[in-house]
């Protein structure tokens, strides 16, 4: 048994490979796995990869270079599974999938759930760009734009200090008194809860306005005014 | 003398980067810099074409990167200015026969003996778009004042950001000042207002463009095209001048709108 046995595992899925890495620093489990790529590399060559990655946290610079080494040894990177919120929304950036087929362990889920829970908050600095997507089973809150092709898929609110123009599903586990705020309300589309409003025209003056399941159970926009 | 290495992508296909790639290039080698192009869309090569070097292909960017020639023997001097080298892409290959660190390598050793290092990505957001922007220092992104193009614009700007390739500069290619003043295209300012970057130059539509693309005589030697003046103009803003942008409206107000939201950066 070498030491890199212990690092790494892997298991074969329906659509790749599976490699389940450990909390060790990951500089070692990095050059644990390219390791055990290169020893066999008729075994790994044209693989999709999942890495599950626990509770890592890791930035893109790390992610990068990781996928560009393994693209370079003919596997190609497709999905990053991670425990840590950080992580997901770095492989998210890089258009890496966060969820594959294969349900994780009940336990692993229980710890999210418990660790983050619906009354905890993502928070947001920048713009989200097209092609962007944010789930979270809290509240978000952007600092920045929306973009067209960019969305949001939240379990509480949604609130936007910043042009909301991409698509934003807030109360997503089915919460109806989930809202959605942002200072211009362009988007091109709105969810809450199971509720959908193909939106809306750009305004010529944007104020800020807020959206929300009102008593007749539709979905509806209204200016927001101080006081 | 160290290269500066700009890639220019886009996204979209079809908005203009190759002609992009061949103006600038020729703009900077007219104004006397050293520049290196090279067309980054193997398997299907057009850089060549619009630059008029295509019949002078013998190696290229493969042949140099599989070792089946040196690195000066792909480089394929342009006819009118010595200072302007074009590395052409495989026809016969594709993306994949080129890797991101590949490129890396390649253009260090590039980077020593020239001024600009010009890379030509082709369309989409997969491996060859990887390998055009993996060894550049400075991304311009071209776009096409239509909604599509804009979308796509601010996809690949989000990866670049997300790639930590520095801020993007947008060109934005083929406005019509004429339809923008009617409302039937989008202003340089709305695309602006979406996609939020440094904007490096806006050239106008201008039919000398097609003409000079066809003859590989890239409009930007030809001092009475506008779109040729727009380019010049771009390639001195790559080189830190400040230039004023082009007055393209009689009435001078796109001019000072473009002004001013280039100044806020």
């Amino acid at each position: 048994m070498n030491e890199t046995n212990s690092l790494i595992q892997i298991k074969g899925l329906r659509d790749g490979l599976l490699v389940s890495l450990d909390d060790a620093p990951w500089e070692e489990q990095r050059s644990a796995l390219l390791l055990q790529v290169d020893t066999q590399p008729a075994f790994f060559q044209g693989a999709r990869l999942a890495l599950d990655v626990a509770s890592q946290v890791l930035h893109v610079n790390e992610l990068v270079e990781l996928r560009d080494q393994l693209s370079e040894r003919g596997i190609a990177l497709w999905a990053v599974i991670s425990e840590s919120p950080t992580t997901e929304n770095t492989a998210q950036l890089l258009g890496l999938a966060t969820r594959i087929s294969k349900p994780r362990p009940e336990e692993t889920r229980q710890f999210s759930v418990g660790d983050l829970g619906e009354d905890s908050a993502l928070f947001i600095n920048r713009t989200l760009r097209s092609g962007t997507r944010i789930e979270f089973a809290g509240h978000v809150v952007v600092l920045g734009d929306v973009n067209p092709g960019a969305e949001i898929v939240a379990g509480g609110n949604v609130i936007i200090w910043g042009k909301l123009r991409g698509m934003v599903h807030a109360g997503s586990k089915g919460n109806r008194k989930a809202v959605i705020c942002a200072l211009d309300l362009s988007a091109t589309q709105l969810r809450i809860a199971d509720e959908v409003s193909a939106m809306l025209k750009p305004q010529e003056n944007p104020k800020p306005e807020i959206a929300r399941i009102n008593d007749v159970g539709k979905l509806q926009a209204e200016f927001w005014s101080p006081g | 003398m160290a290269a500066e290495v700009v890639t220019i992508t886009s996204g979209k296909g079809g908005v203009g980067k190759t002609t992009a790639v061949a103006n600038l290039a020729v703009a900077l080698a007219s104004g006397g810099s050293k520049v290196v192009c090279i067309d980054g869309d193997i398997g299907l090569r057009n850089l060549d074409v619009i630059l008029g070097l295509e019949n002078r292909i013998v190696y290229d960017i493969v042949d140099v990167i599989e070792g089946r020639c040196r690195l000066k023997q792909a480089m394929i001097r342009d006819k009118k200015y010595p200072e302007l080298y074009l590395i052409p892409a495989a026809q016969t290959r594709d993306k994949n026969a080129v890797s991101p660190s590949d490129m890396n390598r390649l253009i260090k050793d590039l980077r020593a003996d020239h001024d600009f290092v010009l890379i030509d990505s082709p369309a989409g957001i997969e491996r060859g778009f990887r390998n055009a922007i993996a060894a550049a220092d400075r991304v311009i992104v071209v776009t096409n004042p239509e909604i599509s193009a804009v979308r796509d614009a601010d996809r690949v700007i989000g990866i670049l950001e997300a790639e930590e390739k520095g801020p993007a500069a947008l060109i934005i290619n083929r406005l019509n000042p004429v339809l923008v003043k009617n409302h039937d295209m989008l202003s340089a300012e709305d695309v602006l207002d979406l996609l939020a970057v440094e904007l490096i130059g806006v050239v106008p539509e201008d039919e000398h463009v097609i003409i000079g693309s066809n003859r590989g005589a890239p409009v930007a030697a030809d001092p009475k095209s506008r779109a040729g003046q727009a380019f010049r103009n771009i390639a001195r803003r790559l080189k830190g001048e400040t230039v004023p942008f082009l007055d393209l409206e009689s009435q001078g107000s796109l001019w000072e709108r473009i002004q001013r939201l280039a100044g806020r950066k």
